[in-house]
């Protein structure tokens, strides 16, 4: 079985987000970008498939600009094997909504036949939450999402969900799309050796307009502002200036 | 044409809070319908029916939407579609799971967490784990939405709004339930509680929590936590508050041994009054707070949970 994991570039979790004085963005000149982390645990986990014998080849794919290369580097570096770039736009200014990420999606699935399709649950940079359903909804297939325990088994899959009141697990038929959350595993880090040979594995490059979709947006950004700041507050001596302080405000 | 809220019903009973907080937000769009969908939803129905602003309820009982599988669920909002120009929902794990879905089915970008309505096609919703707040205007004839609730409060109870049964949608048969693994909990849910108490790391070990559960009952709290504790199994999943876990805004959020990393901060910062308790007083956490007391948590919650 062939598994398919979309991978994206994204400000790296660590990196403090400034957002630009004229609100047309948040400033993403020479700040450090990663793959997404809950991507890095849906090519881990497929790897691990590989690794099990229960997936014969790991193929990991990017929607976005040039420079996406790298994170599809990282990933044949953890042990993907092969990589496919679709460029989507040339300034990295310029995100691609869920909704065309996952139409172009659709058109790899039909055309590399994948078993199954990971994807991270949502990107640290959106939060939007919503690629892999879009893509099920798009495939007609079933959906397994925010998974932290995946269990192939025959034609079906059995998928531990983390949900509001606890977790919940369900049985999905395959082919599926799991979308993946943190506690699924521990991503691997890649060794050096891995790293070079990463640079020789097949990295293919498309455009959108190579599967007929429009990436146009259908959601126009009108501004991005600062969250409200938080008023400045007190370190407070002890205990009982603690509780005095909060009786005050009418907190207890 | 009007709204159609999808109700947050769990086991055939309606959340009455994420629920009248996304009613509120729907309100400034339009006609409310909510609709209560799962293999029992009529008391759930009832419960909508009393709430203040909602025009109408639907409800959809069958065994097909019993534990709300996204497939099931995400075919009966669209058979509804074509009477709504907006679909929301509150953005609790099970709308996060459908409602993009629905999205796909019917062609139109999901706008999700929204945080603000500035008008029926305008929207303002936090990213980058609320370090920016975008306001985004949508060119699709339909709306698809999700609210995060902490922004509005709850519509009030009265209403007794006409209730009418509908049919599920043929069952694409692409998913079963298996099982849930909730928490039993006397506790106040995380997301509407007053009160909130969070241990981080820094609590240290799955027995040490239970001195934060003992603040936390001592103040009729719920119970959080961060990441780092979740991981390292001092509390389950469904306690994590952050980015990827709950957002609560609280009266009072109280975080001991939480050292206030943004991923956390996105999940509480907009609670009214922030307390930190840590013992290293560069933790960022002390920057969000109202009142920070650099201690050592094992000496200051014992006495704190002694002095409430
Ligand atoms: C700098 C910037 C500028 C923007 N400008 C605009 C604008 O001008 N107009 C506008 O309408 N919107 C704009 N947006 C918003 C943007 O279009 C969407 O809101 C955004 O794409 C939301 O999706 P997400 O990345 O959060 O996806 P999620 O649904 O949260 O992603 C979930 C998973 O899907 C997969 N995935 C997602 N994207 C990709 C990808 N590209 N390639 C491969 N796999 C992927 C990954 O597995 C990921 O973990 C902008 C955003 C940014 C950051
Ligand atoms: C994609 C992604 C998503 C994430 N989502 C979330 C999320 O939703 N929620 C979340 O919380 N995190 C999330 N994280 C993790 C986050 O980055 C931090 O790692 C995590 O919040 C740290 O938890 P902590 O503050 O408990 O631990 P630490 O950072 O280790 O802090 C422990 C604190 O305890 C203090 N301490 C230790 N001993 C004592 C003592 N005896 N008395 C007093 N104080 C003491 C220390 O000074 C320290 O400040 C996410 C990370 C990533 C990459």
């Amino acid at each position: 079985m062939k598994v398919l994991v979309p991978v994206k570039r994204v400000i790296d979790y660590n990196v403090k987000v400034r957002v630009k004085a004229d609100q047309s963005g948040v400033d993403l000149a020479n700040v450090k970008m990663s793959m997404n982390p809950f991507d890095e645990i849906a090519v881990e986990q497929a790897i691990r498939l590989k690794e099990a014998g229960t997936a014969d080849e790991v193929v990991v794919v990017s929607i976005g600009v040039k420079q996406s290369q790298e994170t599809l580097r990282t990933a044949m570096a953890m042990g993907a094997d092969r990589a496919l770039l679709v460029v989507a736009a040339d300034n990295v200014e310029t995100d691609i909504e869920p909704l065309a990420v996952a139409k172009i999606l659709a058109k790899v699935v039909e055309e590399e036949q994948p078993g199954i399709v990971l994807c991270g649950k949502q990107a640290i940079d959106n939060d939007m939450n919503a690629t892999g359903q879009m893509l099920s909804a798009l495939l007609g297939w079933s959906q397994g999402t925010f998974a932290s325990e995946l269990e192939l088994k025959d034609d079906a899959a059995i998928v531990s969900r983390e949900v509001d009141g606890g977790l919940q697990t369900i049985k999905v038929s395959l082919p599926s799309v799991i979308t993946v959350d943190l506690r699924l595993n521990e991503p691997r880090y890649a060794s050096l050796p891995n790293i070079m040979k990463a640079k020789k594995k097949p990295l293919e490059e498309k455009t959108a307009a190579d599967y007929g979709i429009d990436p146009t947006p259908r959601l126009e950004v009108l501004s991005t502002a600062e969250p409200a700041e938080r008023a400045a507050g007190i370190i407070v001596g002890s205990v009982d200036e603690l509780v005095s302080k909060l009786k005050e405000a009418g907190a207890v | 044409m009007g709204v159609l809220l999808l109700a947050e019903v769990n086991n055939g009973e309606l959340a009455l809070d994420a629920t009248a907080k996304a009613v509120t937000a729907a309100k400034l769009i339009g006609d409310v319908t909510v609709l209560c969908a799962g293999e029992r939803a009529a008391v759930a129905g009832d419960a909508a029916a009393k709430i203040d602003g909602v025009a109408k309820v639907l409800v959809a009982e069958d065994a097909s939407l019993g534990h709300r599988l996204a497939e099931t669920t995400a075919a009966l909002i669209v058979s509804l579609a074509d009477q709504f120009d907006h679909i929301v929902a509150p953005a609790t794990t099970d709308a996060k799971n459908v409602m993009p879905r629905v999205a796909a089915l019917l062609d139109v970008m999901i706008i999700s967490d929204a945080s603000g309505v500035v008008d029926a096609k305008t929207f303002e919703r936090p990213i980058y784990a609320g370090n920016a707040v975008q306001t985004v205007k949508t060119a699709d004839p339909k709306v698809v939405m999700t609210i995060r609730t902490t922004g509005f409060d709850a519509a009030a109870d009265g209403n007794d709004a006409p209730v009418e049964t509908i049919s599920a949608a043929q069952d694409p048969g692409l998913s079963s339930w298996v099982e849930d693994t909730l928490a039993q909990s006397d506790r106040p849910e995380l997301t509407s509680a007053g009160v909130v108490v969070s241990g981080g790391r820094g609590v240290g070990s799955e027995d040490d929590f239970k001195m934060i559960e003992a603040l936390a009952d001592k103040l009729g709290a719920a119970v959080g936590a961060s990441r780092a504790a979740v991981d390292s199994g001092y509390a389950p999943n469904d306690w994590q508050v952050g980015q990827t876990g709950k957002v609560v805004a609280p009266e009072l959020y109280i975080a001991v041994g939480i050292s206030g990393a943004i991923q956390h901060l996105a999940g509480m910062k907009d609670s009214k009054i922030i307390v930190a308790i840590n013992k290293d007083e560069e933790a960022p956490i002390f920057q969000v707070a109202d009142f920070g007391l650099v201690a050592d948590l094992f000496d200051a919650v014992p006495e704190l949970t002694g002095k409430l």
